[in-house]
């Protein structure tokens, strides 16, 4: 019960920190002028009336100079338009700005665009999570010796060398001067080819070098804790060989504080990284969202925001709870 | 045991009375008493890694600091025609590393023809030390390409009478040749893409659509200059009274009269002439703009727009460093005050601000940015990352105030201090402050590289642009960077600025470690 009290209260603490976000960006970004993307000779009067049907304008007059003047709907009845639409019918609005994807309906195309980004994610962490933890372990068992800081030098480079510096080490090694890979991830939208894959691979590579450096890190100092308590003499002493009081005592213990950080990391693969989606061109969520910057587009803008505001939060809650459930010494709430 | 069984046979003079002398209680330490900040020092020193990047640290910051001042170029400055010249230290000059070369590898004996035909013209090395390798074939070469004197003469320029006759002072004062003898109209390339190109002093000729040169029976470039007889300029000639290219000084023609090349072709608005473009930036330069730039050289090398990257990277440095320790000082004030505050009172007032600074911390600082810049547009990109960082920068430190607040708040000395009267504010920043003040400051330490590690980022993503006038980004010319490592030779453009970023995280991070180990109270004495 204690459980189910917390996991409430922290739902509802992230719903209202998200809900006050949202609700700033919207009133920010409708306190923004209003761009109308038209071409040199066209009339801007149908964009005009398209954002009176969404229900952001009204009174549109045409002036003596041919410029259009409208009056603004307050804000707050925007919101409320806005928040109807998107529970009733699931729009998040159209494209006004972002001339590739012109009045098009902006969940669609993020929809579209979340499959590589997500593919990446998933891939680099299926990568970097096992050998991050395989590393971890064994620093762990071998402590001190040299095994231990060859992994230790190895761990504290990755930690340093910033992702920018690696992605392009990357793909300057890889697939420009050895030309294993190509240079851009394929555009092809069969995701689960070969081709598609191995274009992938450098991405991938870059981005589960830093998890693989973290995990390794984190596994190695919680492991190495859990090795000197004493419940380890205890084990051995009650007559474990010393791989099985590793295995079932020491390795489950300290997951305890690892695991919860993998299932986070696991919701993390949604928001992707923006720097290895810009260095190899992925066509994924990343770049959407840095050109809907470009393009001043706001509908875009507000769905991202909104789902990368979620993605975050969601990705620190699952943290505290997930400690709960896995570790019963862990009442949290509890009085 | 067995010696002492005697005892009672001691004999009487072997006692005497004690003297004050001999009570030793209440002497002074013999040892120095260790504040905590020397303790600190001393266990930093003792950590290795933390003082070589301790060090490192200080000789980029000295970099940031003195290396504007030694460069003449700027980040403004940019020059089209040297775009990609490889790195060139004067010092490396003779050996085959860092001399402003680069290598090139299997190409046509068209483009080496083209280049050792102006080597032979200008009379310099634009093949390094004319040593070059030939395939088996026949068909390919290898050499070292000079990528200073290998741009050669680009088009032909029109430059004004004026130009032209200081251009001949200069060369007679210098004794350095700018403008060589031009070509007559009717002998220059005849294709559309090349009839412009001022580096066809030789005789070519049109094959398909392209301009082959033709070549005499030993394989050289047949000269094809625009010559006049001695003292019959033609109308179209600009007259010329200065230094001549070597092995020509009025030579006898088959007919037995002297002839003189021609320098200048007069067209309307001055004169078009055949400069080579390394000597006429050196005029330029020196003579014109007088901005303290001499020959080009850079140091380390040219981005693809022709920017100089060493004073791109000197600036940009200069710029991070200013603007992360500005940041980290506002963002130290704020968050101290803010956390001091939180952690002092407890309570609702804690779980109220708790609260705000939780929800404040939880907007995506990419959000924050956007909306700044979609507000703010119009005015400097500065602004606009700094409110950034300011805006969620201070938690992290408020953070760390408040836990250092609990942990001293409810000491003894505390509610001593208290009993005897202490105002609030005496007891927050004259008894607590001060204890928790080595925590503080390493995460102010360690606040910093992750400021110029997203400044970096964010530039590099093009959200930011901070190049305007005298300021760059290091994440801007790691762009300019990957967009070049496609280009064979040209890896060296982001090699420095990853190189300056790498080390920079690397030696903060080590010294960060280093602070906080040291600053580290629980740690203290463990190391004897």
């Amino acid at each position: 019960m204690y459980m189910f009290k917390y996991v409430m209260k922290r739902l509802g603490l992230m719903l209202f920190t998200f809900s006050i976000i949202f609700v700033m960006s919207f009133v920010l970004i409708k306190l923004l002028p209003i761009h109308v993307n038209v071409g040199p000779n066209e009339d801007p009067y149908i964009a005009y009336k398209q954002l009176e049907g969404r229900g952001w304008i009204t009174n549109i007059q045409k002036g003596e100079n041919g410029v259009y003047t409208y009056d603004r709907v307050p804000i707050m009845l925007q919101l409320g338009t806005y928040l109807k639409r998107i529970f009733l019918h699931g729009d998040f609005g159209v494209a006004t700005t972002y001339g590739e994807y012109l009045n098009k309906p902006v969940w669609d195309v993020f929809v579209s665009k979340l499959p590589p980004t997500i593919l990446i994610n998933i891939y680099s962490t299926l990568l970097g999570v096992p050998i991050g933890l395989g590393l971890g372990i064994f620093a762990a068992l071998k402590k001190n010796k040299w095994q231990d800081q060859v992994i230790n030098i190895f761990i504290i480079l990755l930690i340093s060398v910033p992702l920018i510096v690696l992605g392009l080490l990357i793909q300057y090694l890889f697939c420009f001067k050895l030309g294993w890979f190509p240079l851009q991830v394929s555009l092809s939208k069969e995701y689960f080819t070969w081709e598609v894959f191995h274009s992938m691979l450098p991405a991938v590579f870059a981005l589960s070098l830093g998890s693989i450096a973290g995990y390794a890190r984190y596994t190695r100092a919680e492991l190495s804790e859990v090795l000197t308590g004493e419940f380890m003499l205890l084990a051995r002493t009650k007559g474990l060989t010393k791989s099985q009081a590793i295995y079932r005592h020491a390795m489950r213990n300290s997951m305890v504080v690892i695991f919860p950080s993998i299932l986070s990391e696991f919701i993390g693969v949604l928001s992707g990284s923006l720097i290895i989606e810009k260095m190899f061109t992925i066509n994924g969520v990343g770049g959407l969202y840095l050109n809907s910057i470009t393009f001043q587009d706001y509908d875009f803008f507000m769905l991202l925001s909104a789902f990368y505001t979620l993605v975050s939060l969601t990705a620190g809650i699952v943290i505290d709870i997930s400690y709960g459930f896995i570790d019963p010494r862990i009442r949290m709430g509890a009085k | 045991m067995e010696n002492n069984i005697n005892f009672n046979n001691i004999p009487a003079e072997k006692f005497r009375f004690a003297t004050k002398n001999d009570y030793s209680h209440d002497s002074k330490f013999q040892t120095k008493p260790v504040s905590y900040f020397q303790g600190a020092f001393r266990r930093f020193c003792k950590n290795k890694g933390a003082v070589v990047g301790g060090i490192v640290i200080a000789f980029l910051v000295l970099f940031a600091i003195i290396a504007p001042f030694l460069t003449p170029f700027n980040p403004a400055y940019y020059d089209q025609v040297f775009a990609f010249a490889t790195p060139r230290n004067e010092l490396f000059l003779n050996t085959n590393f860092w001399d402003g070369c680069k290598e090139k590898n299997n190409v046509g004996s068209l483009e080496y023809f083209k280049d050792r035909a102006l080597g032979l013209e200008t009379g310099r090395d634009v093949i390094k030390n004319g040593e070059y390798e030939v395939s088996e074939d026949g068909k390919n070469y290898s050499y070292r390409y000079d990528t200073y004197y290998g741009v050669g003469f680009g088009a032909y320029k029109i430059i004004s009478m004026e130009e032209y006759l200081d251009i001949q002072r200069y060369q007679d004062a210098t004794g350095r040749q700018v403008i060589y003898p031009t070509v007559a109209k009717a002998d220059r390339p005849k294709t559309t893409q090349d009839q412009n190109n001022a580096n066809y002093y030789y005789k070519t000729e049109k094959v398909g659509n392209k301009t082959r040169p033709v070549m005499d029976e030993n394989g050289d470039p047949i000269p094809v200059y625009w010559t006049y007889e001695a003292g019959n300029l033609s109308g179209l000639m600009a007259e010329y009274n200065s230094k001549r290219i070597e092995g020509e000084n009025g030579f006898i023609g088959e007919d037995g009269k002297q002839y003189f090349y021609a320098y200048g072709r007069l067209v309307d608005g001055g004169v078009e002439v055949r400069t080579e473009y390394y000597e006429y930036y050196t005029y330029i330069h020196t003579q014109v703009k007088k901005d303290g730039i001499g020959e080009p050289s850079f140091l380390f090398g040219t981005t693809g727009t022709g920017k100089d990257i060493f004073a791109c990277l000197a600036y940009g440095a200069r710029f991070s460093f200013v603007f992360a320790i500005i940041v980290a000082v506002v963002n130290f004030v704020v968050g101290v005050i803010y956390g001091s505050i939180a952690g002092y009172f407890g309570g609702k007032v804690d779980l109220f601000m708790e609260r705000f600074s939780e929800i404040l911390g939880s907007v995506p600082t990419m959000i924050v940015i956007t909306l700044l810049k979609y507000h703010m547009g119009s005015s400097s990109h500065i602004l606009v990352l700094f409110i950034t960082f300011f805006l969620t920068g201070w938690i992290g430190m408020a953070g760390t105030t408040r836990m250092q607040f609990y942990r001293f708040k409810n000491q003894e000395y505390v509610l001593a201090a208290r009993t005897l009267g202490a105002s609030d504010r005496r007891i927050m920043f004259k008894h607590i402050f001060p204890n928790g003040l080595g925590t503080i400051v390493t995460s102010v330490a360690l606040v910093i590289p992750s400021m110029i590690y997203s400044e970096t980022n964010l530039s590099y993503l093009g959200i930011i642009n901070l190049e305007a006038g005298n300021t760059t980004s290091v994440g801007t010319l790691i762009s300019a960077g990957q967009s070049a490592i496609i280009i064979p030779g040209a890896a060296y453009v982001a090699f420095f600025p990853c190189m300056f970023l790498v080390l920079l995280m690397l030696s903060f991070n080590l010294f960060g470690n280093g602070l906080r180990d040291a600053f580290n109270p629980s740690l203290r004495g463990s190391e004897d």
